[in-house]
């Protein structure tokens, strides 16, 4: 049996390396994408929004993304520069790009690294309002250096000198296309913003803003068999909802993007038979921050403000009583009510890439009521009237606050009950997310005012590197009035360890040593109470099962090697 | 009558300033941020850029005579150059109304959007019509038949249950279970054969159905009880008694008197006609202007919402006109002058 096997597996190997072979460019008609978020101006520099990016990455791409692994690859670059090859100078200071001489714009001209320090120029101008102005700090200069050679000076020795160029955050312009768009002219140039000429696989042949993109095989493509479809239509609008049926039942289209559905809908949907649910994850955390500062609104104006110190949480300051918050808590069962496989439990505020991911904060996976009432009842703090703690006249009354969001209000629902089977009170309240993650200084329910004791939202870094992330939890980024509430800090946390570990992640290189600091600021945060991190949230799409090559990525778009995306029997 | 009319007209102005002052101000008091809904990978430093690039920086006076300016001056010069191909003064200079999001004009963004609004709710509404004025008529002409009374529930049943659930009862048959229509409308299919006529059609099957069946319930409950109060007027009891057959009884002295009300809802809701019909237009994903609308609001784009809500305001204030001017026409009792 076994011998007569083999001859046939080999002659099935042969059979698909030829159809493989056979693909060529634009063979497999048009690919159908649904995006119920749709996609509202085609330069991600001006938007910053995650559809904006993914329906730009087809088109304009960076010199460096991060494959599904969150691994770097070369991309309009000819190779990675690193130390070793002296691509990265020795003291950190500058990053030396080659750029691939096989690269021309859709429009025939050449691609040049002009047009890559022009992007950097384009982005840097404080008058253009650019998203992405944060991954250029410490950047001195950008300078062609010959035609296809770009150096990147920093002011600052940089450990991690990838941030700009890498990730389809920050892909490159072409220069010509641009020239006059520099600056407060920006926003006016409307045309240009619609259809920016590109170096990807596709180019924009109809762009109606809100709706839907159409896109057409850019016939100047480096890859001269790919892309294999001939074109490609991104609708938006709509809810997730029916954007998974659409893909999941119906079958109208191949692709749908970020199905946040209650997860026996989604595999409900899946019986269908006509396409299947995909999950990445990154390094997307829905966490309780913890406001280390005291919200009473007694306090007037200093509500929810650090006084260096001088404001200290009632209770929370404590990380006994969070630590007891946190061991209360059932992940799992927020997981299934919320989440199905589009979420894990953890216990870390930085659960991602793996070296980085710490275990020392793996008590708080399994729930433990006992464990937690008895740290309570060391403290001090004693059931009193209707079984609620407290101690010298201070209750354990919470106010909980989150953005409008179903699976968000059923978490909080959970966590209400789960907290008062360890005698802690707690009020919920939901606001509007265009409020809540607004930042109107004058508004109180901005989650950057934190007028409440816990809050609770997702968050994440761009690329694989945390250092700007995890330095978000130092004393000066702690938001208040002298700041008009700007900063990363919503805890108010506040720990001189922390700062020093945040200033020396700062200046170390080498990969082990930067993850044995990540991971050591990490347990502090969770150790000090300044968060309890719930759930890693993953991306969820949907794919029908004609569609091949796609490599779900939570790391870059998930359109990223759309050019290997063909048509599967 | 054209003198009352231009004199409605005069009056429309200062009504419409003071529609534009109380749209602007509620929603610029209104909170709401246009980074919202920006990743939180943004820090708050670069999002203050961003608004600042926005012209968010400048105090509420200045913003709203900027906006004014640009609305009621810069886009109609815009809208002639375009018409005529003419260029008056610096047309480059001059700014338009911007969408925050989009960072286009926001006028080019409703005439994009305009059209797919007009096929689908207008067609609805003229479908509506047709539907609801015979019945309504037939019911209270067979008051208590039994053809009254299946009427009154299915009208009953197409005013009370949201659009919302037709729609999606609506896709789960004919999508999910049968597969005879497409749930999600193709806006950018072109009608250039009969073929392509076909598939605009199906397309548009299942929103047209869902809008006709709610306005259809609305319109023909209005003419039912129009044409029952004009049957009990001694004018038609005179008619009869004239000998007069019954058709012409019921089309030439009923008809006419009873559809003085009807015309007026019926001109009355024509505004939404161009409004769009924001939750149908978002489960079928018709990018018409409900949904710009629906999209803006829900991304804080405040220059979209601003626009497309005095648009509205305005279309009301003069079909309202429209209304009154038809009245006078139907009936020639009354006179304005």
């Amino acid at each position: 049996m076994i011998r007569l096997r083999t001859p046939i597996l080999t002659a099935l190997a042969v059979v698909t390396l030829a159809v493989a072979a056979a693909a060529e460019r634009g063979t497999d008609g048009e690919l159908r994408m649904l995006y119920w978020q749709a996609p509202s101006i085609l330069n991600p520099y001006l938007s910053g929004g995650t559809k904006d990016i993914h329906a730009a990455s087809l088109v304009i791409e960076p010199l460096a993304r991060y494959d599904e692994h969150g691994d770097m690859v070369a991309w309009l670059a000819a190779e990675i520069p690193t130390l070793d090859n002296g691509g990265v100078a020795s003291d950190l200071k500058s990053i030396t790009w080659k750029l691939r001489d096989d690269v021309v714009w859709a429009d025939g001209t050449p691609f040049t690294a002009e047009d890559v320090a022009f992007t950097a120029a384009y982005c840097m101008d404080p008058s253009g309002g650019c998203a992405s102005l944060a991954s250029f700090q410490g950047v001195g200069s950008v300078e062609a250096v010959d035609d296809h050679t770009v150096r990147i000076n920093f002011d600052v020795p940089m450990p991690f000198p990838y941030a700009p160029f890498v990730g389809s955050i920050l892909p490159i312009l072409q220069q010509r296309q641009f020239e006059d768009c520099m600056g407060a002219r920006a926003p006016e140039c409307t045309e240009e913003n619609f259809a920016p000429i590109g170096t990807g696989p596709f180019m924009v042949d109809d762009f109606r803003p809100n709706d839907v993109v159409r896109y057409v095989v850019n016939e100047r493509f480096r890859d001269p068999d790919k892309p294999a479809f001939s074109s490609v239509l991104l609708k938006g609008g709509g809810d997730a909802v029916s954007a998974a049926r659409a893909v999941l039942v119906t079958g109208e289209f191949d692709y749908g993007w970020n199905l946040q559905v209650e997860p026996e809908i989604l595999q409900e949907m899946e019986q269908a038979g006509k396409g299947e649910v995909v999950t990445a994850f990154g390094t997307l955390v829905e966490r309780l921050v913890i406001n280390k500062t005291n919200p009473d609104p007694k306090l007037g104006d200093t509500r929810s403000t650090f006084q260096d110190g001088g404001n200290p949480h009632p209770f929370l300051a404590d990380p006994a009583v969070v630590r007891a918050l946190s061991l209360a808590i059932d992940r799992d069962i927020l997981v299934e009510a919320g989440y199905g496989p589009a979420g894990q439990v953890t216990c870390n505020v930085l659960p991602a890439p793996a070296v980085y991911a710490s275990t020392a904060n793996d008590w708080c996976l399994t729930q433990d009521v006992e464990y937690a009432n008895r740290i309570l009842d060391e403290a001090g703090w004693e059931r009193g009237r209707r079984g609620i703690r407290a101690k010298d006249g201070v209750r354990l009354s919470i106010l909980y606050q989150t953005s409008t969001n179903s699976v968000r209000q059923g978490t909080q629902a959970l966590i209400k009950q789960m907290w008062g089977e360890i005698g802690v009170e707690t009020e919920l309240r939901n606001i509007n997310a265009s409020v809540f993650f607004g930042s109107d200084p004058a508004s109180p329910d901005t989650y950057q005012k934190f007028y409440a004791d816990i809050q609770m939202y997702t968050n994440n870094f761009d690329g694989t590197d945390p250092q700007a992330y995890m330095t978000g939890w130092i004393c000066d980024k702690i938001p208040g009035p002298a700041n008009q509430w700007n900063g990363s800090n919503i805890s108010r946390y506040c720990n001189p360890r922390y700062d020093e570990l945040a200033a020396e992640f700062a200046e170390t290189g080498g990969i082990e040593q930067r993850a044995a600091l990540a991971k050591r600021m990490n347990d502090l945060l969770v150790s000090d109470g300044a968060m309890i991190p719930l759930i890693h949230r993953g991306e969820v799409a949907a794919r029908a099962l004609t569609l091949g090559g796609m490599r779900h990525n939570a790391w870059d778009s998930t359109l990223w090697n759309v050019h290997e995306w063909h048509r599967i029997e | 009558m054209l003198r009352y009319a231009i004199r409605r007209l005069l009056f429309a102005i200062p009504t419409l300033l003071a529609i534009s002052f109380v749209v602007f101000a509620l929603l610029d008091l209104a909170p709401g941020d246009p980074t919202a809904q920006l990743p939180l990978t943004i820090p708050p430093e670069t999002r203050a850029l961003i608004r600042e690039s926005l012209g968010l920086g400048q105090p509420f006076p200045v913003r709203y005579v900027r906006w004014l300016e640009q609305f009621l001056a810069n886009e109609p010069l815009n809208l002639v150059e375009v018409l005529l191909g003419i260029e008056i003064g610096d047309s480059e200079g001059r700014l338009r109304v911007s969408s925050w999001a989009t960072r286009s004009p926001v006028v080019d963004l409703i005439a994009q959007r305009l059209p797919q609004t007009l096929t689908v709710v207008g067609v609805s509404y003229l479908v509506a019509i047709l539907i609801a004025v015979p019945v309504g008529v037939f019911s209270a002409y067979r008051q208590y038949s039994v053809f009254d009374q299946v009427g009154t529930l299915i009208t009953m049943i197409g005013f009370s249950v949201p659009t919302f659930f037709t729609g999606t009862v609506l896709i789960v048959i004919f999508s999910g279970v049968l597969g005879w229509l497409p749930s999600i409308y193709d806006t950018t299919h072109r009608v250039t054969d009969l073929a392509s006529l076909g598939y605009q059609l199906k397309q548009m099957a299942m929103p047209v159905m869902v809008l006709a069946l709610f306005s259809a319930a609305q319109i023909s409950r209005f003419t039912r009880s129009a044409v029952l109060d004009t049957l009990h007027q001694e004018y038609v009891r005179t008619a009869r008694a004239k000998g007069l057959a019954e058709p012409v009884v019921m089309l030439v002295h009923v008809l006419r008197n009873s559809m003085i009300p009807v015309v007026t809802v019926i001109a009355l809701g024509l505004p939404t006609t161009f409004a769009g019909a924001i939750i149908t237009e978002q489960i079928f994903r018709i990018n018409g202007v409900g949904a710009l609308l629906i999209g803006a609001i829900e991304g804080a784009d405040i220059p979209t919402v601003q626009t497309v809500t005095f648009i509205f305001a305005s279309l009301i204030v003069f079909f309202n006109l429209v209304a009154d001017l038809l009245y006078g026409i139907l009936d020639p009792r009354i006179r304005y002058d």
